[in-house]
C-alpha cells in the first residue's frame, strides 16, 4: 500500500519536472502533466511492476474559459487494482490547438471515452481509430458541452436568473 | 411428331446456364434500433457470413438526455432526478451514489441508521437488478417460466421502495444527508417478508436454469472474454467477475458502511455467458446475506445528518418554525452553495463501477459532472465478444451483459 504522498514522490523521481500541480482533493491524488509526456506516463504507470495501474476508469474534460492558454483540461481517472489507489490525471489544452494523443493502444476501452470527449468538447484524440460523434447525431456542427452553449435560451425573458442567484 | 413433343417439354425447364457462380458476398444485419432482443434502443449493424457474425459496430445515443449538460444547471438536490434515469432497474443504487458524491463535497457524516437504511436498499435495488438481468436472459433462450416465476419478486421489492419513499422506478430515494422518512413499521414488515421468501423462489428459479441442458447448450461457453481483455475494455461489476477478476467496489472503497458487513464476491472463470449468469445468482444471494445482517443490526438513531443548510427539514417543523421554514425555503430555490472542490465517488451499481466525477467551483450548480456509467464503457467490446458466433448467441450475449439503455446513452 502506498500513501499518497510516496506515489507523488515515486512519479517525480521518474518524471521530474513533466509533471506538476500535485494535489490529494478528497484523499484522490491529482496532478498534472503535458500532452507530451502523458502517453509515457500512463505506460509507465500501467507497466512498472511496483505500482501496476492496470485499470483505466474513466475519461472526460472539463471546459474552463475564463482561464487563458488552459482552456480544456482532459481528465484521466486510473486505479490499480493491485496496490487499491486512485490517481487523477489533468492535462490542459489551449482552445486553438486541441490535439492529444489518444489511449486506446494502452486500454480498449479508452475508445468510446475518447469519442464521447471529442463529441461533447471537440478534443481531438491523435491516433484514434475511429474519432466520430457517438451521443449526438452526426450532422450536429457544434460541441455541446462548451460553456459557451448555454442550456436555456439567453433571451427568454420570463425567467430572471438574477432574482434566484444564478 | 416425337421430337415436336421433346420441344414443348424442353419449354417447361429453366434456361440452361453455366455453372453457379458463388459470390463471396457479406450480408449486413440491422440489429435494432427497436429490435425485441436489444431491450433498449439502440443499433448493432452486423456483418454476416451465412450465420456468423464477421464484425459488427454499433450506433448508440438514440435516448441521448445530455444529462451531464442538464446537470451543470440545477441545484445538487435537483440532480437525483437524472439519476433516476440512468439504469432505471437499480435507481435506488444511483441515488444513493449521488447522495454520497455531493456528502463527500460537503463532508457531512451520516448516521449509522441512515447508512444501514441506505445499504438495504441498495441490495434490493441490486436484486431487482439481477432478476432483471437473468430473468430476460432466460426468456432470449425460450425459457419463459423462470421469468414469470421470479417476476413477482420484482413487484415485491417495489412495494417496498414505494414503502420508503413513494415512487417504484424512478426512485428518486434519500436525500443529501440521509433518507427522508425512517422505516415505517410496513416497510420492516415487507422487508422481513422478503428476505424469508425470496430464497424457495430463488431456488426455484436456480433449479430451472442452473443444470437446465437446453439453457446450458445456449450460454456455456458463448462470448467469453478473457479477464486481460476485459480490464482493458474496462468492465467492471459482475460482467468483470464472471471473467475471474474480484473487483468490487463495495470491498475495495467501501462506502456507506459496507466494511461492517461480511459477503462474499462471487467470481467467474471464462467470462462466458454461462458465468455471468451465475455470478448474478449468487450475487443475489449475497445481497441476501447483506440485507439479513443490516436488518438484525440496524442501529438506532436519527435517519439524517446533522446538516440543516443541506438537508430538506421535515414538513412539519417548516410550519411551525422558523429555521426549517427557511432552510426549506433556500433548499428548495436552489440558493445554497456548495463549497469549491473536485470529488470522484464510485459506488457498485447493478452493473459495475458507477462513478460521479464533480467539480464545483463554489456556486449552487456542479460546474462539470461526469457519470463514469459502466454500460457505456463495456458494451463497446460487444463486436468482439460476438466474432465468428452465430446470431442467436449474439443475442444472448447482450442480454446476459445487461446493457441498460438509459446508462448507456446518459
Amino acid at each position: 500500500m502506498f500513501t499518497n504522498e510516496q506515489l507523488a514522490q515515486h512519479i517525480i523521481n521518474q518524471f521530474g519536472d513533466a509533471v506538476s500541480d500535485f494535489d490529494d482533493p478528497y484523499d484522490l491524488l491529482t496532478f498534472s502533466t503535458t500532452r507530451e509526456q502523458i502517453v509515457a506516463l500512463i505506460t509507465y504507470l500501467r507497466d512498472e511492476p511496483a505500482l501496476q495501474v492496470n485499470f483505466l476508469t474513466d475519461i472526460t474534460a472539463v471546459h474552463y474559459p475564463d482561464s487563458p492558454g488552459k482552456e480544456y483540461c482532459v481528465v484521466y481517472h486510473l486505479h490499480s487494482f493491485v496496490n487499491n489507489f486512485r490517481l487523477r490525471i489533468k492535462v490542459f489544452l489551449t482552445a486553438d490547438d486541441m490535439h492529444i494523443p489518444t489511449m486506446v493502444p494502452l486500454f480498449a476501452g479508452a475508445n468510446w471515452m475518447e469519442r464521447e470527449t471529442f463529441d461533447y468538447f471537440g478534443i481531438l484524440f491523435d491516433g484514434h481509430p475511429d474519432l466520430r460523434r457517438i451521443l449526438n447525431m452526426e450532422e450536429m456542427d457544434y460541441h455541446p458541452m462548451r460553456k459557451e452553449y448555454p442550456l436555456e435560451d439567453a433571451t427568454r425573458e420570463d425567467k430572471i436568473d438574477a432574482l434566484f442567484g444564478r | 411428331m416425337v421430337s415436336e413433343e421433346l420441344d414443348t417439354t424442353k419449354q417447361n425447364l429453366p434456361a440452361e446456364q453455366g455453372p453457379v457462380q458463388y459470390v463471396n458476398e457479406l450480408t449486413t444485419l440491422n440489429l435494432g434500433p427497436t429490435h425485441p432482443a436489444t431491450h433498449g434502443i439502440f443499433q448493432n449493424v452486423l456483418q454476416m457470413d451465412g450465420e456468423k457474425i464477421v464484425s459488427g459496430e454499433q450506433t448508440i445515443g438514440y435516448i441521448h438526455r445530455a444529462f451531464e449538460k442538464i446537470a451543470e444547471r440545477r441545484p445538487f438536490y435537483q440532480i437525483t432526478t437524472l439519476t433516476d434515469r440512468m439504469n432505471y432497474c437499480s435507481s435506488p443504487i444511483n441515488n444513493m451514489g449521488w447522495h454520497m458524491t455531493v456528502e463527500k463535497l460537503l463532508g457531512i457524516d451520516i448516521p449509522k441508521r441512515a447508512q444501514y437504511i441506505r445499504v438495504i436498499m441498495m441490495e434490493l435495488a441490486r436484486i431487482a437488478d439481477h432478476i432483471i438481468c437473468n430473468g430476460i436472459l432466460g426468456v432470449d433462450t425460450g425459457a419463459f417460466t423462470g421469468f414469470l416465476y421470479i417476476y413477482q419478486e420484482r413487484e415485491n421489492i417495489y412495494e417496498i421502495y414505494e414503502e420508503i419513499c413513494g415512487a417504484r422506478l424512478t426512485t428518486n430515494m434519500g436525500r443529501i444527508g440521509g433518507m427522508e422518512r425512517d422505516l415505517s413499521p410496513t416497510a420492516i414488515r415487507k422487508i422481513n417478508e422478503f428476505l424469508k421468501r425470496f430464497p424457495a423462489v430463488l431456488r426455484e428459479f436456480e433449479s430451472l436454469f442452473n443444470r437446465n441442458r437446453i439453457f446450458m447448450d445456449r450460454v456455456v461457453g458463448v462470448g467469453g472474454i478473457s479477464a486481460e481483455r476485459a480490464l482493458s475494455y474496462g468492465f467492471t461489476g459482475p460482467n468483470l467477475r464472471a471473467a475471474g477478476v474480484d473487483y468490487d467496489v463495495r470491498v475495495m472503497n467501501p462506502y456507506s458502511s459496507y466494511q461492517d458487513f461480511e459477503f462474499d464476491i462471487p467470481v467467474g472463470q471464462s467470462g462466458d455467458t454461462y458465468d455471468r449468469f451465475m455470478v448474478r445468482n449468487e450475487e443475489m444471494w449475497q445481497s441476501m446475506r447483506i440485507i439479513q445482517q443490516a436488518m438484525d443490526n440496524l442501529p438506532e438513531g436519527p435517519f439524517y445528518a446533522d446538516a440543516p443548510q443541506y438537508y430538506l427539514p421535515p414538513k412539519q417543523e417548516v410550519y411551525k418554525n422558523m429555521e426549517a421554514l427557511i432552510y426549506h425555503f433556500k433548499i428548495v430555490m436552489g440558493e445554497i452553495d456548495a463549497p469549491v472542490g473536485e470529488v470522484y465517488h464510485a459506488v457498485e451499481g447493478g452493473n459495475g463501477e458507477l462513478g460521479f466525477y464533480l467539480i464545483s467551483d463554489g456556486g449552487r450548480a456542479p460546474y462539470r459532472l461526469h457519470f463514469r456509467r459502466p454500460c457505456f464503457i463495456y458494451y463497446q467490446a460487444y463486436p468482439e465478444m460476438c466474432k465468428g458466433l452465430t446470431l442467436s448467441d449474439a443475442i444472448v450475449i447482450m442480454s446476459s451483459m445487461n446493457v441498460i439503455a438509459g446508462e448507456l446513452d446518459g
